[in-house]
């Protein structure tokens, strides 16, 4: 079985973020970037540990960015995918980028392509399902749970109100949510294995930018904390009645 | 041109985050003068589709839409806008809205916003849609540039005003015998919780400060008096204290209810990213330097097991009061 694990590179959560050029640029500068939790520890640890069961198969990361990502692509692979590819192009829309992976896909026969649940900067969830529309394959969303036997892959996902199981003959794509796997710290030979593991840089095709970022704000923090003294929480309860008209 | 919403029924009634994104599509619509059209699966009530703005609602018909199937429901909404000459089409950003918007997106080549948190606006051929980023420590105003566009609502973004009339009602058959989707949905499993804590207005969490599982007695007891869902922190969720549904946070889920009242949690940043949409943050914590009370509107320092009880009493006897 081939698998297809998308990963974007994303700023670690604990990043101190801010915007330049008249708040119309994120802030690189000293930011710590990381694989998308949701892309390494849900889409790629299953992936991982469905070839392991299988006994055969190959996993492929693939990243469409610039080559500033590198480093986020060698740690996929040093985690255990086969090989990796990065489109070169800076994404900058989510359609754009389906585009280029549907466009990469669309002839290498997968017959699984992983998507996470959405990024954790841009929290979008739309590049998996646009993938699917891309190539034509059917889409689940919100994934928490994989199992293949065969060509048929049994899939578990959230809906609203509940969650469904389904089943459906592969080729088929995925967003992966919490539960498909638990995460993986790469060992130091899958390290020392990431340096040689193969990197195809991809050029990109033509597409058309649908929107763009006019402009980003910083949303402004909580200001002042009320401090309710510990012997009287019953004042909490009137103060959330009277004055925050929570309750 | 018009605009189109898809909205859903849940327990027999259309849901609040559908009547949301109702609200939404009707003041674009009125902006851009013309009307806004809500299609819904399945027979409920629909008044309340109107009352949020509809001016005409369509009842889907075909059976191969009663599972949430990206590749039925999107042909038939594709079919939809169609018959309606809608250019924007709405949806919640709810489990729904993830599964189909951006499916149908790709298909109608419409530039797409996922989560939008304020009205559009509408300048010329600028059309502006306003969303957060960052699980809310940013907001980003993005520009559409296509002429067909979707945008999906982030739920409780807004209040609902159901202040509109009476809405068109009609049927629409959708024609889907050349869809054929290879996925076979084997079973359907309902939320058993009484109230998920994605819809509740009021949610109590509990994190490692409660020391097992054992305790969290009290907190359900909270929950209950004041009418909430039960959350928590994820190393609570990891050590099976709670079921892994409660488990907010950047890997969790996000909520965003009117309260959020966090007890024994630190705050960690990648708690905060599942919860700092909330509008108001209590936090309870017995070590006055947690991360959590520069996050908070409310905090108390304490010991959770003293001041809980009280606390379910006093919110007893407000209850009672009220
Ligand atoms: C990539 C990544 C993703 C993550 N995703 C998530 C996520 O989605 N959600 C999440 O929650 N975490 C997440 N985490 C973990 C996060 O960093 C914290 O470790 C976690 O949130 C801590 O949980 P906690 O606050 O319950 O426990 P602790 O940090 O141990 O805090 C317990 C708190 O309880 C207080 N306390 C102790 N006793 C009492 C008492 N008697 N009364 C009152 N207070 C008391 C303590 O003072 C302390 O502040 C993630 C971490 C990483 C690295
Ligand atoms: N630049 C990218 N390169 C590869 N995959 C991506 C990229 N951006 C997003 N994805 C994939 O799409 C998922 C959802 O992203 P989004 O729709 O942007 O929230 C991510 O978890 C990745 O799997």
């Amino acid at each position: 079985m081939k698998t297809l694990v998308c990963i974007s590179n994303v700023p670690d959560t604990t990043t101190k973020i801010s915007f330049i050029n008249n708040d119309t640029a994120f802030n690189n500068a000293g930011v710590q970037f990381i694989i998308n939790p949701y892309d390494e520890w849900y889409s790629l640890v299953r992936a991982l540990e469905l070839k392991e069961a299988a006994g055969s198969g190959s996993v492929t990361i693939l990243h469409v960015g610039a080559a500033d990502s590198e480093a986020t692509i060698r740690k996929g692979l040093a985690i255990g995918a086969d090989d990796a590819v990065r489109i070169d192009i800076e994404a900058n829309d989510a359609f754009a980028v389906a585009e280029q992976i549907a466009a990469y896909a669309k002839d290498k026969g997968f017959d699984l392509i992983l998507a996470g649940k959405e990024t954790i900067n841009y929290n979008g969830s739309m590049v998996g399902g646009m993938i699917a529309e891309l190539l034509n394959l059917p889409f689940v969303s919100m994934a928490t749970k994989l199992d293949i036997a065969g060509t048929t892959a049994t899939v578990e996902h959230d809906i609203d109100g509940g969650t469904e199981v389904i089943e459906c003959a592969l080729p088929l794509v995925l967003s992966t949510n919490k539960g498909m796997a638990e995460a993986r710290i790469p060992n130091m030979r899958g390290i020392m294995a990431a340096r040689t593991k193969p990197l195809t840089i991809v050029a990109p095709i033509a597409t058309e930018q649908l929107t763009t970022v006019a402009s980003f704000k910083l949303t402004p923090g909580r200001t002042d904390c009320k401090m309710i003294d510990a012997s009287t929480p019953e004042k909490l309860i009137e103060l959330l009645h009277s004055e925050a008209k929570a309750i | 041109m018009s605009v189109l919403i898809y909205t859903e029924i849940s327990k027999g009634k259309i849901k609040k985050s559908s009547l949301e994104a109702v609200n939404y599509g009707s003041k674009i619509a009125a902006q851009l003068n013309t009307t806004a059209t809500a299609i819904i699966v399945g027979d409920a009530d629909v008044t309340d589709l109107g009352k949020a703005g509809a001016k005409k609602v369509l009842k889907l018909k075909n059976d191969k839409l009663n599972s949430l199937d990206s590749l039925y429901v999107t042909a038939a909404i594709e079919q939809a806008a169609s018959a309606e000459g809608a250019t924007i089409i709405i949806f919640a950003h709810d489990f729904t809205g993830k599964a189909i918007a951006p499916r149908l997106a790709a298909r109608l080549k419409a530039g797409m916003v996922a989560g939008a948190v304020d009205n559009p606006t509408v300048a010329g051929d600028v059309f502006s849609v306003k969303r957060n980023l960052f699980s809310g420590k940013a907001t980003a105003v993005y520009n559409i540039n296509s002429a067909k566009k979707v945008i999906t609502v982030l739920p409780g973004s807004f209040p609902i005003e159901l202040t509109g009339g009476t809405a068109e009602v009609a049927d629409f058959a959708v024609n889907l015998d050349a869809v054929n989707s290879p996925i076979k949905v084997k079973e359907v499993k309902q939320d058993t919780t009484e109230l998920s804590m994605l819809d509740a207005d009021i949610v109590i969490s509990g994190g490692r400060g409660l020391k097992g599982p054992e305790n969290w007695g009290m907190v359900e007891d909270l929950a209950k008096a004041l009418g909430a869902a039960t959350a928590c922190s994820r190393p609570v969720a990891d050590m099976h204290w709670r079921p892994h549904h409660e488990h907010v946070g950047q890997t969790g889920f996000a909520i965003r209810p009117k309260l959020y009242i966090a007890i024994g949690i630190s705050g960690a940043i990648q708690h905060l990213a599942g919860v700092n949409g909330s509008k108001t943050i209590v936090v309870i914590n017995n070590d006055k330097e947690a991360p959590f009370f520069k996050s908070a509107d409310y905090g108390i320092v304490g010991d959770a097991f003293e001041i809980i009880p009280k606390l379910v009493a006093a919110a007893k006897s407000f209850k009672a009061n009220q």
